[in-house]
């Protein structure tokens, strides 16, 4: 670049100086842009959060494999603040019944620490693996988690169940 | 170079061009006069609006609880001062119509002073337990325990049966049926703190005592019909909320300011506050300690721990005698599920509270069981700095919010101020109470 008076400078020669101009505020807008982008991605990311490979299936296997456990709850989608009902019916690997188990039922909420708002039971065995669960209540929107301890033909497996309730 | 100067001036023009493009969309779209909710938040909120509120279940534990014989006895008996021991306390004495059925007061008082502060009638009777620690698990059955307590009405059974066919006869007989004669029971005997009052209740026969307790628990009944339509009314919040849904986003512009919607929002995320204040009373009714600090001059509270041993015992909770809950037998759900299935001991319970509805709560200071604090201002610090609890473990956790933030949260609680929904002539003594 030559060098330019910059008061009488003729016309032509200005270009560059106005184009490094222009260049220097396209890259302020550019960068508030982006920054402003960046803030919206964030904030509907944030909002939309929950724990990754959450598994929210209603059958699964239990921990040693020996019962596969699916879960029926009489209300859908599972409310909040209601106390309801649950069927659970158990079975083997295979698709076998299982009959007379002992089951234990427990629950909680990872991220807050805290249990159910209840103690439910199972209150009667329905016949071919299933089995009735009275008393259970979430208090809560959120992910909870129902854990139910199987003791039958005096072997015992866990198994849990993921919960992702509406707040 | 004139040539060169020219291209590169017009690449960068188009260039800028683009640039300011963008920028007006990302302009326009972050600073469009609307609030943006996601799909996940406009579901929240419609779970927080009234119009979510599902119509009153019955209570199967009252088959007298919808009948408006029943109600129209109650609000009798809630306005009547007689039912005291010193003439001058009714129901309403704590629960002021005109204050939303409560007193403004950090401790209500009776004939003496109790440890707790009044809770509104507004919409309780969606709740499955009463009282901040539960104690009591019906309407009905709550209604009596103040009736019995010595610093609240302080008077007793036998006292409130005489009255009851004193004044009420034809009332109560439509309802429950025939009075039985009660002319040769003491004037006041009841399972009281009074020790004459007691002595007279336990040389009474069973029978005798039965027959009183059951006017007692039918007492209750009446008084909670009428507790029953007491309920909350729409809110400027709910306006808002109808509006988002509606997706009528210029309305949605004039009903909340921006310092509201901000409190809003952070209500549903970062102050964690639907974790307990949710559903469309804003309570999930359930007992929490959330670190309240003890009120000072007044005995250790334990909350829950101690009121779920007081419901399990209670003579009119949900499986007792004087409950009808029995007569639902059969249904597919069990009436008395909550009391069954409660969970009655563990650490967990220690000064455990249930969290009142937030319909109304800026009319309502002081706020928490004892009336600790004075202000909403006081309630917000507490959540954002989350103290220790002075017993068992808060569940709080810091919410570092600033002190805008906290501002914006008040200015949220303001828009949940709203009317009582109830017929006006539920809203005052009825006639023939006020001219005694």
């Amino acid at each position: 670049m030559k060098t330019v008076n910059p008061i009488a400078a003729p016309v032509a020669t200005t270009w560059p100086k106005r184009s490094r101009f222009l260049a220097w505020t396209a890259g302020i807008i550019g960068g508030v842009v982006l920054l402003a982008l960046l803030g919206v991605v964030a904030m509907i990311w944030r909002m939309n959060y929950v724990p990754t490979d959450l598994d929210l299936s209603t059958t699964r296997l239990s921990a040693q494999g020996l019962y596969q456990a699916t879960i029926r709850p009489k209300v859908k989608p599972i409310p909040v603040n209601k106390i309801h009902t649950w069927v659970l019916r158990l079975e083997s690997p295979n698709g076998q019944p299982i009959e007379n188990a002992e089951i234990r039922v427990d629950g909680d909420m990872p991220q807050h620490g805290h249990g159910l708002p209840t103690r439910p039971q199972v209150t009667q065995n329905l016949g071919s693996g299933d089995y009735l669960i009275e008393g259970l209540k979430f208090q809560m929107g959120g992910w909870w988690v129902i854990d139910f301890e199987i003791t039958a033909n005096g072997s015992s497996d866990k198994v849990s169940f993921n919960l992702m309730l509406q707040k | 170079m004139y040539l060169n100067s020219l291209k590169s001036n017009k690449l960068i023009s188009f260039s800028l061009g683009g640039f300011l493009l963008l920028a007006i969309v990302v302009a326009a779209y972050l600073f469009w006069p609307r609030p943006v909710w996601n799909d996940e938040e406009i579901a929240v909120l419609r779970g927080l609006w009234l119009g979510s509120l599902e119509s009153l279940p019955a209570d199967a534990s009252n088959r007298y609880a919808d009948d408006p014989r029943a109600a129209a006895l109650g609000q009798k008996l809630f306005f009547d001062t007689r039912f005291s021991s010193d003439g001058k306390v009714s129901c309403a004495t704590c629960h002021k119509p005109e204050l939303g059925f409560q007193d403004g007061k950090p401790l209500a008082q009776g004939v003496g002073m109790t440890n707790r502060r009044t809770m509104t009638i507004i919409g309780t009777a969606y709740s499955p337990w009463l009282f901040w620690d539960g104690r009591k698990d019906s309407l009905w059955a709550q209604a009596l325990g103040p009736m019995e307590s010595p610093v609240e009405h302080g008077g007793n059974r036998t006292q409130y049966a005489h009255l009851v066919a004193q004044y009420y006869s034809t009332d109560y007989e439509v309802l429950f049926g025939s009075l039985p004669d009660l002319s040769h029971l003491p004037p006041n005997a009841g399972p009281v703190a009074d020790p004459e009052a007691k002595a007279a209740w336990e040389t009474m026969s069973p029978t005798d005592r039965e027959a009183v307790s059951r006017i007692y628990a039918n007492m209750g009944k009446a008084i909670a019909a009428y507790e029953r339509k007491i309920m909350p009314g729409p809110t400027r919040f709910d306006a808002y909320v109808e509006a988002v849904l509606a997706q009528d986003w210029p309305k949605v512009e004039t009903i909340l300011t921006v310092s509201e919607v901000a409190g809003l929002k952070l209500f549903i995320g970062q102050a964690n506050c639907t974790d307990c204040h949710n559903g469309p009373l804003l309570t999930n009714n359930d007992f929490h300690n959330t670190g309240v600090p003890a009120a000072a001059d007044l005995p250790e509270d334990m909350g829950r721990a101690l009121g779920v041993q007081q419901v399990l015992a209670d003579e009119f909770n949900c499986l007792s005698a004087y409950s009808d809950a029995a007569l639902a037998a059969g249904e597919e759900s069990d009436p008395c599920a909550e009391l069954r299935f409660l969970v009655a001991d563990g650490h967990d319970l220690v000064r455990q509270f249930r969290p009142p509805s937030l319909r109304g709560v800026a009319d309502r200071p002081p706020y928490m069981h004892a009336g600790q604090f004075a202000s909403l201002e006081e309630v917000l610090n507490h959540y954002n700095t989350a103290p220790a609890a002075p017993a068992g473990h808060t569940e709080l956790k810091p919410l570092h919010l600033s002190k805008t933030e906290i501002q914006q949260l008040i200015a949220f609680l303001r828009t949940l101020n709203g009317p009582v929904q109830a017929d006006p002539h539920w809203l005052q003594a009825p006639a023939a109470v006020s001219s005694h």
